[in-house]
């Protein structure tokens, strides 16, 4: 189990390690902050002492070094135009980002899997219908579309609820609304392939054989089973709650990290975005981390595995 | 006396297309039928439709009466109490016939519970008691593994000690050594026997195997196409098969002594359930068909008192058996 484990955790260490690399490449390849900050306008004697107050003519190799070097001890840099610690500037958005991701996902469990549960064992009829087409629906519309429709329907021709902004919370019931609809969808679709998958297993027709009552056989012996591919896609929702606002975020203007995230890609503000996509990555790898250990917990086969790896 | 189990005019169909077309069976008690046929056949679909454990989409006529009692469509709270307390049922792939997420003692003690006036610490003492009736050793500490850590022929032992759990009058043995090895075979055919001669229940061994079915029950029926073409005591339909497809079965079987001789194969394939012939279904396979055999299907109609056949040559096949064709 330890080595299981420990295994894991490498893995997702190097993981970190190659998003922080590639993202620390492409922004240097991508753009001169110097440029973007400053306007193209600016002096060259000014560019040039913007480049070198930030290290940015040493070699990228060299300026590769003494970011990890930075990181180690624990420094994530500052940003590029109000020089505060990138951190900071980060941590401070994150309250008003989970605003919106954490009441989100827990919309999309509660909508999701009683509705992909609901069409698996009434597979064919109507309702089955009706949830499926929804879910098609709500994962084929991109989220900007769907943001900029309820805009419309909601803010501009009801009037019932704010189109933008963060001074209530009623600003913040159309991007929850966007941002559930989407993963609800997903996770329909999801459960119910998943019940379909357990409900023809033939454990499932042994219980009924058994004589246990059709409502057990589903949770007692159905869910348990159906809960296994789940937790994947429950597990990557986790992973996103950070920043998986970003589209959303800008069509509400939503002060959030996405937001931050936007901006500062636009201005080349190296230290910010670094400092967003490893708290991403490091988000996503643990919540993957969390996956893995819920599938030992879940499966008792895995368990075994996991035990003589 | 009465029969325990009796199925009259059987009939399921798939999206319209009928794969048993009326069945005629019975079963008393301790009795052991073996029932054979080609897979397709409706073996298990007979005794999945007969419990109603068939999918929403079967359509399923005809009469199931269990003590005289009609079960087909009954309320499903009755139907839950019958399965596994009166009528259990073990089925061919153990491995995937056990819940993996759930341990053995969960699985186990959910029939004690559902079937008997049990609970608490009695529930798991019956639990090991069973455990050890299927020749499991160590019961205690093994209540609390996972189906994966135990080998085939060992899940098989414990589907049939939860199919004992309720106290079954009929256990229906679906193909249950098809997946094992043909010496575990022997040891799980070998306990079922045991438990039934014990237990004095009924048992209905569904297999394709007619060896198994030889060795193991008193009555054997042949099905073909979703029909019973011959039932028959089994040393006698082993001895003198009727219905030309269970002579061809048999043909196709290695006699043990007697000289060498060339395996016979039964030419041609089952037809397609959604493309009957008219007529005897078996007509197109037939050697021995004639004319009238394409134009109606024939019902299984005794020949002797414990015999009975679907074949309108079946007359002419008794007077063969009983040496009187040629007076």
């Amino acid at each position: 189990m330890g080595r299981y484990f420990a295994i894991r955790i490498g893995r997702a260490a190097l993981t970190i390690v190659l998003v922080v690399t590639f993202a620390f490449v492409v922004l240097r390849l991508s753009g001169d902050p110097a440029l973007m900050i400053l306007g193209p306008e600016a002096p060259p004697e000014v560019l040039a002492a913007f480049r070198k107050a930030w290290g940015l003519d040493d070699p990228i190799w060299f300026q590769y070094l003494d970011y990890f070097g930075a990181i180690a001890k624990g420094e994530l840099g500052r940003s590029m135009r109000d020089g505060r610690p990138a951190i900071e500037l980060v941590l401070e958005r994150i309250p008003a980002t989970l605003a919106l991701t954490l009441p989100a996902f827990a919309f999309k469990v509660a909508l999701g899997i009683p509705a992909g549960i609901y069409a698996a064992l009434h597979r064919g009829s109507g309702i089955d219908r009706a949830v499926m087409m929804t879910a098609v629906a709500g994962f084929t519309v991109p989220s900007f579309v769907l943001a900029l429709l309820l805009v419309l329907v909601f803010a501009v021709q009801l009037g019932w609820l704010p189109s933008g902004g963060q001074d209530s919370w009623r600003h913040a019931i159309l991007p929850i609304v966007t941002l559930s609809l989407g993963g609800a969808a997903v996770l329909a679709r999801f459960t119910r392939s998943a019940m379909l998958e357990v409900l023809g297993q033939p454990y499932i027709r042994t219980a009924s054989a058994k004589g246990v009552p059709w409502r057990k056989v589903v949770t007692s012996h159905a869910l348990p089973n159906a809960a296994i591919p789940t937790v994947t896609i429950l597990g990557f929702m986790v992973g996103t709650l950070i920043a998986g606002a970003v589209v959303v975020e800008s069509v509400f203007s939503w002060p959030g990290v996405g937001r931050l995230l936007v901006v500062a890609v636009a201005n080349r503000d190296l230290a910010v975005v670094q400092c967003i996509l490893l708290l991403v990555a490091m988000t996503m790898v643990t919540s993957n981390l969390i996956v893995d250990f819920l599938y030992g917990f879940l499966d008792p086969r895995l368990r075994a595995k996991g035990a003589h790896a | 006396m009465a029969p325990l189990i009796s199925i009259k005019d059987l009939s399921v169909a798939f999206h319209g297309v009928p794969v048993l077309r009326g069945v005629d069976l019975a079963l008393h008690k301790g009795e052991a039928l073996g029932l054979v046929g080609e897979s397709g056949s409706g073996k298990s679909v007979t005794w999945l439709a007969a419990l109603g454990l068939l999918p929403r989409n079967a359509r399923v006529s005809g009469s199931v009466r269990l003590d005289s009692r009609e079960i087909l469509g009954a309320p499903a709270a009755e139907l839950d109490r019958i399965r596994g307390g009166r009528v259990a049922m073990i089925f061919q792939d153990p491995a995937s016939a056990l819940n993996p997420v759930l341990t053995i003692r969960k699985q186990l003690c959910e029939s004690l519970a559902l079937h008997r006036d049990i609970s608490g610490g009695a529930v798991k003492a019956e639990a090991r008691r069973l455990l050890d009736l299927v020749g499991i050793p160590d019961a205690t500490r093994r209540l609390e593994a996972y189906p994966h850590e135990f080998s085939g022929g060992q899940v098989q032992r414990i589907m049939i000690a939860m199919a004992l759990a309720g106290n079954p009058d009929l256990l229906i043995a679906d193909e249950p050594t098809t997946a094992l090895d043909a010496t575990i075979q022997a040891q799980i055919l070998e306990l079922l026997s045991t438990i039934r001669r014990e237990m004095g229940m009924a048992m209905v061994l569904i297999s394709h195997d007619l060896g198994v079915v030889a060795e193991n029950c008193d009555r054997v029926a042949v099905m073909y196409a979703g029909r019973i073409v011959e039932e028959a005591p089994a040393n006698q339909l082993f001895a003198d098969p009727v219905h030309p497809y269970a002579q061809g079965l048999i043909g196709a079987l290695p006699p043990l002594d007697g000289p060498r001789r060339r395996l016979t194969a039964i030419p041609g394939t089952v037809p397609d359930p959604a493309s009957m012939p008219d007529g005897c279904a078996f007509a197109p396979r037939c050697a021995l068909a004639e004319a009238p055999c394409g134009i109606v299907a024939p019902s299984l109609a005794p020949i002797a008192e414990d015999r009975a056949v679907a074949c309108i040559r079946a007359e002419a096949s008794r007077r063969a058996l009983l040496g009187i064709a040629a007076e």
